[in-house]
């Protein structure tokens, strides 16, 4: 907050969206507990979340459909401080739509250009070009309600994108869609982007909506942003078990630290197997005998009936097995009891096909495959 | 009007029969024997009316005339009570609107919770007599009522205002009446308006006047249209408020009507104002069929 705004709106590397300790309540409930987020320029941004974790809030604040309790929030170098939505260069597309019923789609898409006062034949030059951007060119004098959902989506869309804003909020804008219409549209939500440019902030719920569509992901958990960072990073480096869980599954193991050789340790499960950590382990040479929490990921596992050859090899027996196309889901029940589960891929002659549940098998995975999460 | 008539269960048709036998009887019925009085001749007798039809010589003769409409439509005098109604169903109606939407518009953006009680209050008086709560007004409005007590008290006015027996009491007392009919359609209506399309026009830029004029006017516009229409159609015809707090001046058909069957004793003519007056109440409903349609099928 120290740079005056000026030098910050010049600098094309400053975030477009800055925020820092972003609080919210309602009554004695705690929303948004002091967020702290630099949105880069021209970047896709993912808010993921479960239902209550803050996410919708946090974006309203952006929007300045609700005010903060504490905080500040910058957009472009400006303070938004006491900054009413419609004063805001910002503008949202609702889960809802929210389209207007009684307007044709040129209408909708011209709305705020109208409310801002801009007069007819620029009004219908940048429509043109919002139509054309949605490829909605054809349906302009259609009403909402003669529009397929992803076609609503599209005019809302452009409803927004014709407004130039220097962030678009999108709050999730798939859910709205049926499911085999999804894959299509992310893509062209993310081709448009590619477009214009224009930086957009997704909420979602959805772990893998979050990780197809963005750039960055800021995971939220109980009104904090608990991590942030490129999606593959937060998938493979998860900072907490919460977020490990969040996208997608994961086997976790508690124990203690053990040496294990020059450079090498591993960790001495509470429920029974010894981990090799191998070069993964943690900048540790001072965590001798210190808890530790890893996780290994179900596809970095691999079941044969065989020793697999990894560092880490364990014998069980196969609890159960589930077929869902190109993958299957296996659950390993070790032979101190506790179970692994591993995603196979269900290749030509792949093992998973001539595996039963009930089968000895072994559950391997490389000391690479396992990830350290803080507690 | 969307699906047919084939394909309708048992329990649908049963509805829609009982629906239509109530229509018939007391509707279409009625309507039929008030045009048939209307074209009876006049008779000094009781009933004062002459037959219809007689047989003469074993020729049966028809004895219709159009005479009680041709003076319906040509004397001024019922010509200047219709539009003396009209004007004063439609400042009615108006006024109305006027101070029920923003009644209504505020009950359905108050916190939920609050808003079911605040409704209660809106028909709270229809929980007294309608006769009692018009007597009331006749309290309030004469010389030496509260009305004028306080006027004169702070010294606003120097003689007692003669509003009672006014037509400005007739419309006080009216607009008092009918604007509950008017308020509760339109909160039903706007307290339907999805919240996400008022915050969509504001995050788009809209003040908030632009966004009541863009957006809160015409998605509530059914609203407005049936609870004018709620008023304006029991006021036309309205009776007792003009006989108890208005003037001779204040013509209204009620009264004229009233005159006509029970003074002049002519049943023919009373017939034919209470037709015309039905004709005059189907236009505006007509009116908000075709604008309903207009609107097309945004309602929910």
């Amino acid at each position: 907050m120290a740079a005056p705004a000026a030098a910050l709106a010049q600098d094309p590397a400053a975030p477009i969206l800055r925020i820092r300790g972003l609080a919210k309540s309602y009554g004695a409930t705690r929303v948004l507990g002091g967020v702290d987020l630099d949105v880069p320029r021209g970047a896709i941004v993912a808010l993921l979340g479960r239902s209550g974790s803050g996410k919708t809030t946090l974006l309203q604040l952006i929007a300045g459909l609700q005010e903060p309790d504490g905080g500040s929030l910058h957009i472009d170098g400006t303070d938004m401080q006491g900054v009413a939505a419609f004063d805001r260069p910002v503008n949202m597309m609702f889960q809802s739509y929210a389209l207007f019923p009684h307007m044709s789609v040129a209408d909708n898409i011209a709305y705020g250009l109208k409310a801002r006062g801009m007069p007819r034949a620029g009004r219908q030059q940048l429509v043109d070009w919002a139509l054309d951007l949605v490829r909605l060119e054809g349906l302009a004098r259609r009403r909402p309600d003669q529009l397929s959902g992803g076609q609503r989506q599209r005019v809302a869309l452009a409803r927004c994108l014709v407004m130039k804003p220097a962030v678009l909020l999108l709050d999730e804008p798939l859910a709205a869609l049926d499911r085999g219409l999804r894959a299509d549209v992310q893509r062209e939500l993310v081709g448009i982007q590619r477009r214009v440019g224009t930086t957009f902030i997704i909420v979602t719920h959805d772990q893998e909506e979050a990780m197809a569509l963005s750039d960055f992901i800021a995971v939220m958990e109980q009104g904090n942003i608990v991590q942030f960072g490129a999606p593959r990073e937060v998938y493979e480096r998860p900072c907490s078990a919460f977020v490990a869980g969040f996208l997608g599954s994961i086997n976790l193991f508690d124990g203690a630290l053990t040496p294990a050789g020059p450079g090498r340790l591993q960790l001495r499960c509470d429920d029974g197997p010894l981990l090799h950590l191998g070069a993964a382990a943690p900048g540790n040479a001072g965590h001798q005998d210190a808890r530790l929490r890893v996780g290994v990921r179900p596809e970095r596992v691999a079941v044969e009936r065989t020793a697999t050859g990894m560092d880490n090899d364990f014998p069980g027996v196969l609890d159960s097995l589930s077929f869902v196309g190109n993958l299957s889901h296996a659950v390993v029940r070790l032979a101190g009891g506790r179970t692994l589960q591993a995603t196979l891929m269900n290749l030509a002659g792949a093992a998973a096909g001539a595996l039963r549940p009930g089968d000895t098998v072994h559950a391997g995975f490389a000391p690479e495959a396992i990830v350290v999460l803080p507690a | 009007m969307k699906a047919g008539a084939a394909g309708l269960s048992l329990v649908e048709r049963l509805t829609i029969g009982i629906l239509l036998a109530w229509l018939l009887a007391f509707l279409a019925l009625p309507i039929a024997a008030v045009g048939a009085l209307a074209i009876h001749p006049v008779q000094d007798s009781i009933p004062p009316v002459g037959a219809l039809f007689t047989t003469a010589g074993g020729q049966l003769q028809f004895h219709g005339t159009a005479r009680a409409f041709r003076m319906v439509f040509t004397d001024g005098l019922y010509l200047h009570a219709f539009a003396s109604a009209l004007l004063n169903a439609a400042l009615t109606a108006l006024a109305c609107v006027a101070i029920g939407f923003p009644f209504a518009y505020a009950i359905a953006r108050a916190p939920a919770r609050h808003r079911n009680f605040y409704v209660l209050l809106a028909v709270l008086p229809f929980w007294t007599s309608f006769l009692l709560r018009a007597y009331a007004w006749i309290g309030m409005l004469r010389d030496s009522g509260p009305l004028n007590g306080a006027l004169l008290g702070l010294g606003l006015i120097e003689q007692p205002l003669p509003i009672l027996y006014s037509p400005a009491a007739v419309l006080l007392v009216m607009v008092y009446s009918y604007l509950p009919f008017f308020v509760l359609p339109m909160y039903a209506v706007l307290e339907k308006l999805p919240a996400d399309l008022l915050a969509a026009a504001a995050d788009l830029g809209a003040r908030p006047w632009y966004v009541f004029r863009t957006v809160t006017v015409p998605l509530s516009f059914t609203g407005i249209a049936s609870g004018a229409i709620l008023v304006f159609v029991p006021a036309l015809g309205e009776y007792v408020i003009p006989e108890l707090v208005g003037n001779s001046d204040t013509l209204m058909i009620g009264g004229i009507l009233w005159d006509e069957f029970f003074q002049n004793r002519d049943w023919p003519l009373a017939a034919a104002i209470a037709l015309v007056t039905f004709g005059l109440l189907m236009l505006p409903a007509l009116l908000l069929r075709r604008s309903l349609a207009q609107l097309g099928g945004f309602q929910r």
